[in-house]
């Protein structure tokens, strides 16, 4: 099947480098915010830098809430895209898209917020096709002060205070909490295997 | 575990990159991108790029270099000199940068750090801190503001561990700690200095000013609860490799991403 990627912007924010980091890996990614492109792409990312009330609020000014909860192919939120998918976040306490059961949290205060810099993951689910030659000595960038608990639909973890969800899946819904597009080589691996769902 | 940071600065100036010692004296060291590019080959963990003209002369960054940097690099990367409204750092943030970081517009607006975190987020707001002390001046440092241009800079009238405290508490994600007097000196980081500002904060802290040798790098980590070290000429001239230093970093015991 061929990819038709596309990625969800709304909100001004740093697209540019996800567009990159897919065209790295041979996927050519086109950016919208029209619902309609949504619905025919066969693979979705879901970005977002910024707060998470302000981007909740552009998603639903273009009626893209619910062409991303209509969605079935695969869907992959990255970093506050991720916390996104969740009922509900604490930062600016609002609701989400409610496609991932679970809240989003603010992270101790200590040792350090927010969590700035690589870190490494703990696999909880290593066999699932998006952890695909990825495993404990990689690293990804990670630069966030929230996060979801780490549950059932956690596949690897990270710790910064306390164990959070670092890459989720449930479904075609998936996440990471790190960004793939800054990640070096470890990030290209992930980007190629969610393409390759 | 959280790696230890270690980020090259590219000073830009007109497009390229440019270095001088304390501030003064520049000259070109490189094309922005191609250093990038190396920079990111070679294991930097990320970039500050700090345009070093469009503060002082009241200017915008320019963004094109911004979005031609994105393009080229994996790793993430950070904007300094020249934002002075949320507009400035949104445009910046756009081009494809991850963090912005302010200076003195925040010491001259200091609502400024509030309102980017409000729009952006605290992780995407970085707030730099450029401070002239002697070794000796326990107690009595000084924020200095326009440090860019030597001409232009002059003490804020801020104590630095009050604006820590303060920026800190208006939503900064993440302070670099500048010692003007070490800078380009390669005599070591100011590790009072930082130590004083670890204690008032327990926002992520970037070291700066004064790397020299691989010696410098593992005694701030060692010494200093800093979650990173800046530095901008040894890696210029190539006198440090990244590579190896993180090599030499972990065989102490240095957490690094390898």
């Amino acid at each position: 099947m061929n990819v038709r990627a596309l990625i969800v912007a709304a909100g001004g924010a740093n697209y540019g480098s996800l567009c990159e980091a897919c065209r790295r890996i041979g996927v050519d990614a086109h950016l919208s915010d029209d619902p309609a492109r949504i619905a025919d792409a066969t693979h979705v990312i879901l970005p977002g830098v910024g707060a998470a009330a302000q981007a909740m609020g552009a998603l639903r000014a273009r009626g893209l809430d619910r062409a991303l909860r209509e969605l079935r192919r695969p869907l992959l939120g990255v970093c506050l895209g991720m916390q996104l998918l969740y009922e509900h976040s604490a930062e600016g306490d609002v609701d989400g898209l409610g496609l991932l059961r679970g809240r989003v949290r603010r992270l101790p205060a200590a040792p350090r917020w927010p969590h700035m810099g690589w870190n490494t993951l703990a696999p909880r689910m290593a066999d699932h096709p998006l952890l695909r030659d990825i495993g404990r000595d990689d690293w990804f960038y990670f630069v966030h002060g929230y996060a979801a608990d780490d549950d059932g639909a956690t596949l690897a973890a990270a710790e910064h205070g306390a164990p959070f969800a670092a890459v989720v899946a449930r479904g075609h819904v998936h996440g990471t909490q790190f960004h793939p597009e800054k990640s070096a080589a470890a990030g290209r691996r992930l980007l190629a295997n969610f393409f390759a769902l | 575990m959280l790696a230890r940071r270690l980020i090259p600065c590219l000073d830009v100036a007109d497009g390229v990159v440019v270095k001088g010692v304390r501030f003064r004296d520049h000259r070109v060291v490189g094309d922005i991108v191609e250093l990038a590019r190396r920079y990111a080959a070679d294991g930097a963990d990320e970039l500050v790029f700090y345009d070093i003209t469009a503060s002082p002369e009241r200017r915008r960054v320019d963004v094109a270099w911004v979005e031609r940097v994105a393009r080229e690099l994996d790793i993430p990367f950070c904007v300094a000199g020249g934002i002075r409204s949320v507009a400035d750092a949104e445009a910046v943030l756009a081009a494809g940068a991850d963090k912005v970081s302010v200076n003195s517009p925040a010491l001259a607006r200091p609502a400024l750090v509030d309102d980017l975190a409000a729009r952006f987020g605290s992780q995407c707001v970085v707030v730099g801190i450029d401070v002239d002390a002697q070794a000796d001046d326990h107690g009595a440092w000084r924020v200095v503001a326009d440090s860019g241009k030597p001409e232009q800079a002059s003490d804020s009238g801020r104590d630095l561990l009050a604006w820590v405290r303060e920026v800190d508490h208006r939503g900064a994600g993440e302070i670099v700690l500048n010692a003007i007097r070490n800078d380009g000196v390669r005599a070591g980081y100011a590790h009072a200095l930082l130590d004083a500002t670890r204690a008032a904060t327990d926002l992520p802290l970037v070291a700066s000013g004064g790397a020299g040798a691989v010696e410098h790098f593992a005694n701030v980590f060692e010494h200093c609860a800093v979650d990173a070290a800046l530095a901008a000429s040894v890696f210029h001239a190539g006198e440090i490799r990244i590579g190896e230093l993180k090599r030499y970093l972990a065989a102490r015991g240095i957490v690094v991403r390898p």
